[in-house]
């Protein structure tokens, strides 16, 4: 048999039996103690990387997602002020323009309060001055009627008299 | 893979050319001439290298004496591989149980005459821890310290810090057997309950490969390249692939779907013997392999005995060299092929039959 002849096919049975041992020990010590938490430390670590990896995008994503929130406060923030100036400008004007227009109304309310005031006065005045004349006039005409019955170019001398007595103030 | 193909029929080449320098020399009167001083049996010294034996061989007439374990009828018998050679080197008849000696290296039981008892020799079992397990054990130790130590950085290092040292050197090896053999061969789903047999064997084969790759002492045994280690192996793999077979393999073999049913009944024997033919594939692939680059060093080297001249090294020692450097490659190439056939030969048996469902 091809077998017989050549002596390199022929298995030993020592080498196959300590082959097993050998082989089966190996893979029972180095399975337990060796391969898996091997496997296991690998396999942690690529899924640790690979966490931190997808953690760092969504990092970088929320930061982005922040900034552009930011801008937008900001953008808002800005359009707001801008807004706020607006009104506080035309609040203002329209203040000093109710001010003015009050003002004006106030002076103009004044100017016709002393009108009437004077027209008042002047009309008291005038008043008092035509009774004053009357009462002049009365007390003239009296004196003049008392004079007059005693002389008559006395009393118009008299008269003369009491006219530039009379002052018009 | 073409200097793998061509490797073979290089041996057969160098071989013949020895054989045919070879045999007008040894023709005639093969013993007498062997012996006769100055002469040189080129195949004989090639298989004495690459054969077991009972004692490692050192140097010149130094060689360490290895533990000789018998199992006869009579029972265990355990005595030093020393015994059995005499003063001269040559071998020597020890009296145990029964008379034992060494016939072209194996331990034989010699009858009353002094003459080989074949049929009592049939009931000797050997179990010495010979050369190649000798070997075995060292690469066994040295795989335990180097995969252990490198298990252990996990440990104390963490999984957050980057591998060093021993760590980074096996990583990668790790993720390649991972990443390159069993995740495209079994699939995702189920590759990591054969990952530890999957780099076992792996390392197993490399540190072997590597190991007889090694001319001096630790080293030089050609283990891998033993059809029992490889045979080992292959019923490792054979019994694993087996195991994780599932209905749809055997279907596949037996009544292969989407078949005429005289093709079915054609191709149910063919798809058995594959069955048997994939792991004795494995055990002769990666035998013929290492033995292969081993003859050939050896065939080199020879050249220099055989031309009797030290001039012949300019010749044979680059020559030699080149073949080491493409035996390096073959080392590693061997164990991934192997476990690689294996993670395949597995996938095949586990494989869902999902796909073959559409053609019913």
């Amino acid at each position: 048999m091809f077998l017989e002849i050549n002596p390199l096919v022929l298995p030993d049975i020592g080498l196959v039996f300590w082959n097993t041992v050998a082989f089966l020990g190996l893979l029972v010590v180095l399975g337990k103690f060796a391969w898996k938490p091997m496997l296991k430390a690998i396999s942690d670590r690529e899924k640790g990387i690979e966490d931190s990896l997808a953690k760092a995008d969504k990092m970088k994503a929320d930061l982005t997602a922040m900034q552009n929130e930011n801008e937008a406060l900001l953008a808002k923030a800005r359009e707001e002020r801008a807004t706020l100036i607006k009104e506080a400008k035309e609040a203002s004007e329209k203040m000093i323009a109710e001010a003015k227009d009050k003002a004006k109304s106030e002076y103009e309310r004044i100017v016709a309060d002393a009108q009437v005031a004077i027209n008042q006065q002047k009309n008291a005045a005038l008043t008092e001055v035509k009774n004053q004349v009357g009462s002049l006039v009365v007390e003239v005409a009296e004196k003049v009627l008392r004079r007059e019955l005693t002389n008559k170019a006395e009393q118009e001398t008299y008269i003369k008299q009491l006219a530039d007595g009379v002052k018009l103030n | 893979m073409v200097l793998q193909r061509l490797k073979p029929l290089l041996i057969v080449s160098f071989l013949s050319i020895f054989l045919l320098n070879a045999t007008p020399l040894f023709a005639n009167e093969k013993e007498a001439a062997a012996k006769e001083e100055g002469s040189f049996n080129v195949t004989q010294t090639i298989l004495e290298h690459i054969k077991d034996d009972h004692s490692w061989h050192l140097w010149g007439h130094t060689s360490i004496s290895l533990p000789v374990i018998l199992y006869t009828p009579a029972g265990f018998e355990v005595f030093s591989s020393a015994k059995l050679i005499d003063e001269h080197h040559e071998p020597a008849v020890y009296k145990g149980n029964f008379n034992y000696k060494l016939v072209e290296g194996k331990a034989k039981i010699l009858n009353a005459a002094g003459e080989v008892d074949v049929e009592a020799s049939k009931k000797l079992w050997d179990f010495s821890i010979t050369k190649n397990v000798a070997s075995l054990f060292i690469s066994v130790i040295v795989l335990l310290l180097v995969i252990l130590t490198a298990a252990g950085a996990y440990k104390k290092t963490g999984i957050t810090s980057a591998p060093k040292g021993l760590q980074s050197f096996m990583e990668p090896i790790v993720l390649f057997v991972r990443d390159e053999i069993a995740l495209p061969n079994i699939g995702a789903k189920r590759y990591a309950k054969y990952m530890p047999f999957l780099l076992t064997i792996f390392f197993l084969i490399l540190t072997n490969n590597f190991l007889g790759l090694i001319p001096i002492f630790p080293g030089g045994a050609n283990v891998s390249g033993n059809i029992a280690f490889t045979m080992t192996l292959a019923v490792c793999v054979f019994i694993v692939v087996n195991l994780s077979s599932n209905k749809n393999y055997w279907e596949h073999i037996f009544w292969m779907p989407g078949m005429h049913w005289s093709m079915k009944l054609f191709l149910a024997p063919i798809e058995l013997i594959g069955v048997f033919n994939k792991p004795i594939s494995l055990m002769i692939r990666l035998f013929a392999n290492i033995t292969a680059g081993h003859i050939l060093v050896l065939s080199l080297v020879c050249l220099i005995f055989i031309f009797k001249t030290v001039y012949a090294a300019a010749v044979a020692v680059p020559f030699v060299i080149f073949i080491f450097l493409i035996e390096l490659l073959v080392a590693f190439l061997q164990a991934y092929i192997f476990t690689m056939l294996t993670a395949m030969y597995i996938g095949m048996a586990s494989e869902e039959g999902h796909h073959d469902q559409a053609h019913h």
